[in-house]
């Protein structure tokens, strides 16, 4: 199931911090950390994030289940290096037909591994301690976001748990009218299909509903909207950007020191 | 037949919250593929170059946030709220997914821009699927496929991205929007309406 | 002051050949309370959304004019609030505080004085819990009240409200009636769309009714009204207070046992259940919100398997599978055996067509192609569907909607039928003719069992009835 809650313990000093300088401070790190290719950096990366966990309230334990897609992707990356690495220099450890796997594809494996942890840590971070109406308003107060299009966006998101249940519930009403695939991929994608198709109708139905409904309470009134709740960019929150700037620039310095970096592109 | 047309650029909330309720459930769609796809079939999962058959998939809110909204923004607003979506349901790739819901997103308002907001027929939701794929597969040609050989994997993966985007994101959500036009929940939409009157 | 003049008003939506409202004549003084009735498709909604200023004047043609307080209803939206149906579609903010203030905030209220006011509103529909309470966690009958505490905090003085109890259980519902009575001042109009009437009944002193064809068909005081036209309207479909429906009990007594559960639990939301379901007897399920109902809805349809317990499926009913559990037949073995109908009717659509909706069921268990048209044919006739046989499920009516749910589950004539809540927010026609119906099964010699709410359908149809209460339950 779907759960949208926030994991943090509200009063980390991190995750108190306004929600556009966390995302923002998120997506300088990501932007620094993508352009290199060697491990040295992200390694570097990934013990300052992980170092910065207690700072943001949030248990190891917690991220590392989030974090479990990424183990997909990093098998991902090791099947596919394994058939198609452009540089198969070093020594040969394993040769079989195809597959040819020597020491420099794994180092380059390593290194895809670490910069897709590095680069999608401080995003997870970032979801597991920010509430959706602290980051709407956020984004509309200070990132000057227009508030028709992030609270429009807000009250959908609100509607996401509710589609995730409807989904299920679509699930065994098909079972319900005889329909199951079993083990047939081509009848899976149709049910699947099916099974979307008749989610999206409601759901577009339901926001119909809610668009009218807020309208109704002068969500498409002309005058200025006043704001209930404030959400404060301090000087606390410029460091916190900074600081992600100056450690995300420090792991690729040293990776650059060490003649280990090489650059995305060139 | 009765035409409605637009005659205004101006989001009225129901664009808003419409557009957004299609991302967010596609978001959720997502979420049941992923759960279906890593049990049924691990070769999805653990084989990207597999993957990039079913790609189109992912870029199906924005050609149809454009086709249902039809304005200007749509197919980006849609794209990227789907993407905050994923971030929030805890996609793979965090942050970045933002960067790469924007170049998609992009992609395809480039093509409603090119019929510059007036056709939403079956060329422009080809033209939509096909720019939003090419600029799925330039982001991850250059940010996450570097280290893969050139000629037997990163210019067949893009082609088979550009290639499925097109079908399935551009054919997929033309004939989408004209099954969803038939239930009558686009009634306040021009795509819902631009049919004879019931 | 905040009356209301309508003089010969029509409205038109775009794309549409019909008039949802037209010919109407209609004054409304400054504080009066005003049921408005009328079948369904009479146009009552559009009415109330033409006077919150919600018919954009691109969306639709309009005749003669409309006016709240001598305005053009679209330029005196802050006099008019509006409660609709569904709770889960009107809240907008993930906590209770933050969504009553959506609308002050849209308004320009400065942020000093919308606190208060959230708390006025909550305080004035008697809410119970705290401004930072997560919507999410609230009952649907205490999501309605904040709504409805929502567009309190706009103080409107021109109330509408859009059958708020529709969609409720009776607790719910009884939640909204008191807010709303607490709520109403000498200061304040109120029109209320209801078909429950002996519970709208003591909330106003006026009842219009819209007739079918445009125009106002009655108008008075409740009392003069029903005397006259209260026939007429039960006919129409309004549950009209003093026109009671007729029972149907058994003709025979029970027959073999069909399915057993035994110690059934899935917990958190199921406690553990044990009974038995019978040929020819109509079962009914009641229990507050959060029982656990749907769920044993599910678990009895074999369509969830139980953390605990079993449910097992005699011989009558399943043959040689009956060693096996329901939730583990296929899907097409599982339909010809038991039928389930859902909550929501749209949950079961597959097909783009009313027609194929029933033969999917009937193919798909194997009938040639002469045995499909004959039950879809009788399905379509004894359901009144057959002019709709070519329409989209999706584009039906409530009550179209739910007959064609329950008429797919009876395509693949199952001996068992399982329903979960299927009279909710149904009028009194589609009400009695689903009763009609069931009994007509049971009398047959099928199974029945009914998770409902509604106290009137368990007193018409019900032979037996199962209590499931939140914590424990018993059998």
């Amino acid at each position: 199931m779907i759960d949208l809650e926030p994991v943090t313990r509200p009063d980390a000093p991190l995750a108190r911090r306004n929600p556009v300088a966390k995302l923002a401070a998120a997506l300088l790190c990501s932007v620094i950390l993508i352009a290199t290719l060697d491990p040295v950096a992200p390694a570097i990366a990934i013990a300052f994030e992980l170092a910065l966990l207690p700072l943001f309230g949030i248990r190891l334990r917690v991220l590392a289940r989030r974090a479990m897609p990424l183990l997909v992707g990093a098998v991902g990356v090791l099947v596919t290096l394994v058939l198609f690495a452009a540089d198969r220099s070093g020594r040969i450890l394993i040769e079989a037909g195809p597959f040819l796997v020597t020491s420099g594809v794994l180092i380059t494996a390593l290194g895809l591994v670490l910069r897709m942890f590095a680069v999608a840590l401080p995003g997870l971070i970032v979801v597991a301690t920010t509430d959706p109406t602290d980051l709407a308003d956020a984004l509309v107060q200070n990132a000057r976001l227009s508030a028709r299009f992030a609270y429009g966006a807000l009250a959908a998101f609100r509607l996401v748990p509710l589609l995730a249940q409807e989904w299920q519930m679509i699930s065994m009403a098909r079972r319900a009218r005889g329909i199951d695939a079993g083990r047939d991929p081509l009848a899976r994608l149709r049910l699947f299909g099916s099974t979307a198709f008749t989610l999206l109708v409601g759901a577009i139905r339901r926001g119909t509903r809610l668009a009218v409904a807020m309208d109704a309470r002068g969500f498409d009134a002309t005058t200025p909207r006043s704001m209930a709740r404030r959400q404060h960019f301090g000087h606390a929150d410029g460091l916190l950007i900074a600081g992600a700037a100056v450690l995300a620039g420090a792991a690729l310095a040293v990776s650059v020191a060490v003649g280990t970096f090489r650059p995305l592109i060139g | 037949m009765k035409k409605v047309n637009v005659t205004t650029n101006r989001w009225r909330t129901v664009d808003v919250v419409v557009a957004a309720v299609i991302a967010v459930t596609f978001g959720v769609i997502f979420w049941a593929w992923g759960l279906l796809w890593s049990v049924a079939s691990p070769v999805f999962a653990f084989f990207p170059p597999a993957q990039a058959i079913m790609y189109g998939v992912w870029l199906i809110p924005a050609v149809l946030g454009g086709l249902v909204i039809r304005r200007p923004g749509a197919a980006l607003f849609c794209e990227m709220v789907a993407a905050t979506v994923s971030t929030l349901l805890g996609s793979e790739w965090g942050s970045i997914t933002l960067l790469q819901g924007l170049a998609q997103g992009i992609g395809a308002e480039l093509a409603f821009a090119a019929f510059r907001y007036r056709s939403f027929r079956l060329p422009t939701a080809l033209l939509a699927g096909a720019l939003t794929g090419l600029s799925a597969a330039l982001f991850d040609f250059f940010v996450w496929n570097g280290e893969y050989a050139l000629g037997s994997y990163r210019i067949p993966y893009a082609l088979l991205t550009i290639a499925s985007a097109t079908a399935i994101a551009g054919f997929g959500a033309e004939s989408l929007t004209r099954a969803l036009a038939r239930t009558g929940v686009l009634a306040l939409f021009p795509a819902g309406r631009e049919r004879t009157t019931i | 002051m905040s009356a209301v003049r309508l003089r010969d008003f029509g409205w038109r939506h775009a794309g549409r050949k019909r008039w949802a409202v037209r010919g109407l004549d209609l004054r409304i003084e400054h504080g009066e309370r005003v049921l408005l009735l009328g079948a369904s498709g009479a146009g009552k909604s559009t009415l109330l959304a033409a006077l919150a200023g919600l018919l954009p004047e691109d969306s639709g043609e309009q005749e003669g004019t409309v006016e709240v307080d001598g305005r053009d209803p679209r330029r005196a939206r802050e006099e008019v609030g509006l409660l609709f149906q569904d709770p889960e579609t009107q809240l907008v903010m993930a906590r209770c505080g933050d969504d009553v203030a959506f609308g002050p905030e849209n308004r320009g209220l400065p942020a000093e004085q919308i606190w208060p006011r959230v708390d006025e509103a909550l305080r004035r529909v008697g809410f119970r819990y705290g401004r930072d309470r997560p919507t999410a966690a609230l009952s649907g009958g205490e999501q309605q009240r904040l709504a409805f505490a929502g567009v309190l905090a706009l103080r409107p003085r021109l109330l509408l409200l859009d059958e708020p109890t529709a969609n409720l259980d009776p607790a719910g519902a009884a939640l909204i009636r008191d807010a709303v009575a607490a709520a109403l001042d000498a200061d304040t109009t109120l029109l209320l769309v209801e078909h429950r009437l002996a519970e709208a009944l003591p909330l106003v002193d006026r009842v219009v009714v819209l007739a079918p064809g445009g125009g106002v068909q009655a108008d008075g005081t409740p009392q003069a009204v029903f005397a006259a036209h209260g026939e007429a309207l039960a006919a129409e479909g309004v549950w009209v207070p003093g026109h009671p429906v007729p029972a149907r009990p058994a003709a025979t007594t029970a027959g073999e046992t069909l399915l057993t559960a035994d110690e059934l639990a899935l917990p958190p939301r199921l406690a553990s259940v044990s009974l038995t379901v019978r040929a020819g007897e109509a079962l009914a399920v009641h229990g507050p919100n959060g029982a656990g109902k749907s769920t044993l809805a599910l678990l009895l349809g074999g369509l969830l398997a139980p953390a605990a317990g079993r449910v097992t499926a005699t011989a009558e009913l399943a043959g040689g599978d009956a060693r096996v559990p329901p939730h583990r037949w296929r899907a097409p073995a599982l339909v010809g055996r038991i039928g389930t109908v859902f909550q929501d009717p749209e949950h079961q659509f597959v097909t783009a067509a009313v027609a194929d909706e029933l033969a999917l069921g009937p193919r798909r268990t194997g009938r040639t192609e002469a045995q499909v048209r004959a039950t879809v044919d009788t399905l379509l006739d004894r359901l009144r569907l057959t002019a709709l046989a070519e329409a989209n499920p999706y584009t039906l009516s409530g009550g179209e909607a739910r007959r064609l749910s329950v008429a797919t589950a009876l395509a693949t004539a199952p001996r068992l039928l399982v329903c979960d809540e299927p009279t909710f927010g149904q009028d009194r026609r589609t009400w009695q003719e689903l009763v009609e119906l069931f009994a007509e099964l049971r009398d047959n010699g099928h199974g029945l069992v009914t998770v409902t709410h509604d106290p009137e359908f368990i007193a018409a149809l019900a032979d037996r009835r199962v209590r499931l209460d939140q914590p424990r339950s018993v059998p």
